[in-house]
């Protein structure tokens, strides 16, 4: 019987990324819940190089990063819904827009809302920006994965709920519905959908949770010590 | 599988571009390198990388593909000549796939750190960092080549082309600051591996001669600090 335990936090959308997906496929799994802070032995065994959540562990091996999750998750239970298509040019496109969500679009989504000044509006225009560009590459389809889920749009996650939240408490619209209409739809369809409905974290308590941290992190800013960045 | 139209856009001295450039060689895909101008990028670049604006590009059919190893795994999948690229295990290929992302992340970030140091204390740090990521490498090789002579095991996978396309720079950041970063006594089966690297059939054409990638450094350097 296979063993998968989950090494995560619920605030955080890249652990939550990988609830999805192992839901989505159906495994079965035990959530380790991690405080950011106070790190257990356990995890920093497991993942020594970056001491960070997720981590999976599937039968004693750790496995740590989410994107290379992701992908470990979708070759090792082939049954269920596929998180990549066969095609190696869609993997490949699906790969590009996984890293460019990572690297790119969150920090300079989650800059957008935590620095002031010159900072903050060279990180709103880059958000724009890409914004932009993945507005473009959903053109009719319900998901980035087409008719269902797939490993784009798991890594979106944290567009269509945790930036809003964010944006929200830093007072921007850089992500609207009027700005970008078929972003806007892939947000409803994506909230709604099984899954990740049932499975978000109650957006009052994270509110809360980010409230306290940008908090946190404007005053820091204040006594000129630079931006906090988000726990994984 | 008969190659259609296969163009790679790129540059010599870049370690990024050498990586599907391995790839491909593995696979024995006949391709055209269209080499970009330094300080300059062509028509064809800003068309087919539009987010990045950066090289490599591989272009198959009119269809481009961007990011040195998304190139690197695409080639993999397409083409069957050759040898896998890949490990064939799940596990084996989150590991090469982990440790590739570390050092694009990490390993290689601080490469670039040591030139940008500011002072002794700084340099010194610098080159502190990259050699204790060395050596969590080394560990790493020793884990994944189980006994033989590459990351990939008999032959070059993923992870030697993701570490290896960097020893041309590392070999230059050694000479220009007179120190050394892989070190025998200190990551023994490294040092080992890189000379199997770089005389392997798939690199040795490529790899950027020492001297010559030393002169391009000097006149990178004399640019940036004129401008």
């Amino acid at each position: 019987m296979a063993e998968v335990k989950l090494y995560g936090s619920w605030s955080s959308p890249f652990s939550h990324r990988i609830e999805v997906a192992l839901k989505l496929k159906g495994v079965e799994y035990e959530f380790i819940s991690e405080d950011v802070h106070n790190k257990s032995p356990l995890l920093l065994k497991y993942n020594p190089v970056h001491k960070k959540i997720p981590v999976l562990v599937h039968n004693g091996k750790p496995i740590c990063e989410s994107l290379v999750i992701l992908e470990y998750i979708d070759e090792t239970w082939e049954e269920g819904p596929s998180l990549l298509p066969k095609d190696p040019y869609e993997r490949a496109m699906v790969r590009f827009w996984a890293k460019l969500l990572d690297e790119k679009g969150l920090p300079a989504m989650l800059k957008a809302c935590l620095r002031i000044g010159e900072e903050q509006e060279k990180a709103k225009e880059e958000s724009t920006e890409l914004l932009k560009f993945l507005e473009g590459t959903l053109s009719g389809n319900k998901f980035f994965g087409g008719d269902t889920i797939g490993m784009v749009d798991i890594v979106a996650n944290f567009m269509s709920y945790w930036f809003i939240i964010w944006q929200e408490l830093a007072g921007l619209q850089v992500l609207t519905k009027e700005k970008f209409p078929k972003l806007g739809e892939w947000m409803d369809e994506y909230l709604n959908s099984d899954i990740i409905k049932e499975n978000l974290p109650p957006k009052d308590k994270l509110t809360e949770y980010f409230q306290a941290r940008f908090e946190a992190t404007a005053a820091a800013n204040a006594a000129a010590a630079g931006g906090g960045g988000l726990p994984k | 599988m008969a190659s259609e139209d296969v163009k790679l856009l790129g540059g010599w001295p870049s370690p990024y571009v050498m990586r599907p450039r391995i790839a491909l060689n593995i696979k024995s895909v006949n391709y055209e390198f269209l080499e970009e101008k330094f300080g300059s990028k062509s028509d064809l670049l800003l068309k087919s990388n539009p987010v990045y604006k950066k090289i490599p590009v591989l272009i198959h059919g009119e269809k481009p593909i961007c990011e040195s190893l998304i190139i690197v795994e695409y080639v993999d999948e397409v083409w069957n000549s050759g040898h896998t690229i890949l490990p064939s295990d799940p596990y084996d290929r989150a590991v090469a796939r982990f440790w590739a992302t570390y050092i694009d992340d990490k390993w290689f970030p601080g490469i670039r750190a040591i030139s940008r140091a500011d002072g002794e204390e700084a340099k010194k740090k610098a080159v502190e960092e990259v050699i204790a990521g060395l050596v969590l490498l080394e560990d790493a090789f020793i884990k994944c080549s189980k006994g033989k002579s590459f990351f990939g095991g008999d032959k070059i996978g993923y992870l030697d082309i993701a570490l290896g396309c960097f020893l041309g720079w590392l070999r230059v950041t050694e000479k220009l600051g007179n120190f050394a970063l892989l070190d025998e006594s200190k990551t023994p089966n490294l040092f080992k591996w890189a000379e199997k690297f770089s005389s392997d059939d798939a690199v040795k054409d490529i790899m950027p001669q020492t001297d010559k990638l030393m002169e391009f450094a000097k006149v990178l350097m004399a640019k940036s600090k004129a401008s």
